[in-house]
């Protein structure tokens, strides 16, 4: 368990979700003053059970984490439909447990794992990272995780571990998007070592405080938040080290729009769309177009990681 | 009758059918009636008014097929407004990419013309579209005289355009975008069929000897069908 250091916030300085604005917020809150008729919307808040974590402050940004609703009803998640709202609906009856991953290859430690022998070992942070779509839309999403890199640590990764790679669940009885080949099944991702044994990538277990929910990739998934979201794959089943880099989907998919490094880059435009600017979700509607930051304005913390590298090249 | 009934029963009741989709995403932008556009409202209305344009467009070219399918000559009253229904909403579809996407940035705009095909033809479709909007009217139409009927086939155009756009825009699934290409094959399937069916006659004619040195066609020229 972390000790408090003087860096964390006073718990008079750490804003409730409660008081989070947004825009539904305010409008919930003009209905209960009267001032606005009821629209009939259900803002919806964190539910599910909660899980104990520390607050980590200096990983965290400061800006206002998007709204519970919008982070659970806005999912690029295709094993559950391609729409974005598709998720949040075929995900409901998805169990998510028990779970058990499996960990292979390069590596002293290997074998299959439950959910619970692996998070036994660490403690949970809360991380408010950005998330940056690749079609341009970001958010700010407050996730409990806990450092890929202590994980790692545990497997003891002999030195031909090079790349670390990741599969998604593969059961089109459970996940009914898989049914459609719109992508090559199982959902596959993966990270060289260095990125994945620093300090920002997370295994996320959970969201706002409470257990992840289905839709935003339950019951663990990855976040690398200097990276386009494609890259912060769900539901993972198998995590392997790997000599030899391992293939993604989406480059498997389409392979001139996208590459293995996928690190956030306002200089280097997807073919059929300019990277310089996104659209950050909640913000209003004639308000949420803003320049989009190199690194997902992580570049301090990694651009060490790509000195000399062609990012045009590496995309 | 009928005709009657199309012109005060038919013909409003589907302006204002028209104008549901747009309602819905006015709507929405401003929180009525417990309507949300979801979490990124520029984009569902983006969608949403470009779905429509192509909407417009297939239901625009049902109409003739419907007629002389149906023989209900007064169908043809609403095909005009369906047209210029497409029109609208290609038009407030570009505005929106305009206004929330580009934030009146003109220079983006015609960067992402010259460098992104699928948006150069979604483009050139809108374009098109004008000279046909402006056509429109009756008296346009007079004054065309034939001329109407052959501008008016780049309807043809502009639907592949649209689709094809549509289809070069999506990450991966490319379901609806096919969906829309299959019905639009066969509404042109259609008047190629029939096309053929007249040139078939025509040789028919022919063959018995009727008229063909003076050039005239053995059937009656049709003159543009007021709306």
């Amino acid at each position: 368990m972390r000790k408090t250091g003087k860096n964390d916030p006073r718990p008079s300085e750490i804003t409730p979700e409660a008081v989070y604005l947004n825009r539904r917020t305010l409008i919930a809150g003009a209905v209960a003053a009267g001032l606005l008729p009821s629209t009939g919307w259900a803002e919806s808040g964190p539910t599910g059970p909660q899980l104990r974590h520390t607050r980590n402050a200096p990983l965290s940004t400061t800006e206002t984490p998007n709204s519970w609703e919008d982070i659970t009803t806005y999912n690029n998640y295709f094993e559950f439909g391609t729409e974005k709202a598709d998720p949040a609906v075929n995900a409901r009856a998805f169990r998510a447990q028990p779970w058990t991953v499996t960990v292979s290859g390069e590596a002293e430690v290997r074998g299959r794992f439950t959910l619970e022998d692996i998070l036994k070992a660490h403690a949970l942070e809360e991380r408010i990272y950005r998330l940056r779509c690749v079609e341009r839309w970001s958010m700010v999403i407050p996730w409990i995780g806990f450092p890929l890199g202590d994980f790692i640590r545990r497997f003891k990764p002999t030195s031909r571990a090079r790349f670390v790679e990741f599969t998604t669940l593969h059961d089109p009885k459970r996940m009914p998007g898989q049914r459609y080949p719109v992508l090559e099944w199982p959902y596959r991702e993966g990270l060289r070592m260095d990125e994945a044994m620093h300090p920002l990538a997370i295994l996320g277990v959970g969201l706002y405080g409470r257990v992840l929910p289905n839709q935003s990739g339950a019951p663990l998934r990855l976040v690398v938040p200097w990276k386009y979201g494609m890259k912060s794959i769900k539901a993972i089943v198998k995590i392997a080290f790997t000599e030899k880099q391992p293939r993604n989907t989406w480059n498997v998919a389409i392979p001139d729009e996208y590459g293995f490094y996928m690190n956030v880059n306002p200089n280097v435009d997807h073919p059929r769309w300019s990277q310089a600017r996104e659209r950050r979700i909640g913000a209003g509607l004639f308000n949420e177009m803003q320049p989009t930051l190199m690194f997902n304005g992580y570049a301090d913390q990694v651009a060490s990681l790509y000195r000399g590298m062609d990012l045009a090249k590496y995309y | 009758m009928f005709d009657t009934f199309v012109r005060r029963v038919l013909k409003p009741a589907a302006f204002l059918a028209c104008l549901l989709p747009l309602s819905r995403l006015v709507a929405g932008a401003f929180g009525f009636g417990g309507v949300s556009l979801g979490a990124n409202p520029a984009e569902e209305i983006l969608e949403t008014l470009g779905k429509w344009t192509l909407n417009f467009l297939l239901i625009t070219l049902c109409v003739t097929p419907a007629r002389e399918l149906t023989g209900l000559a007064p169908l043809l009253r609403l095909r005009r407004m369906l047209g210029l229904f497409a029109f609208t909403y290609a038009a407030l579809h570009f505005t929106t990419y305009l206004v929330l996407d580009q934030e009146l940035d003109l220079a983006g705009v015609l960067e992402d013309v010259a460098k992104r095909p699928y948006i150069t033809i979604g483009f050139a479709a809108l374009l098109m579209l004008i000279p046909l909007a402006a056509t429109s009217t009756n008296a346009m139409m007079r004054r065309l005289g034939r001329r109407w009927q052959k501008l008016h086939r780049l309807v043809y155009v502009i639907a592949v355009l649209g689709v094809w756009h549509y289809y070069w825009q999506v990450k991966a699934d490319v379901r609806e975008p096919l969906i829309y290409a299959g019905i639009l094959a066969l509404l042109l399937g259609y008047r190629a069929w029939r096309a053929w069916r007249k040139r078939q006659a025509r040789h028919r004619q022919a063959g018995a000897g009727h008229a063909l040195q003076s050039g005239l066609p053995a059937v009656p020229a049709r003159r543009p069908q007021a709306s």
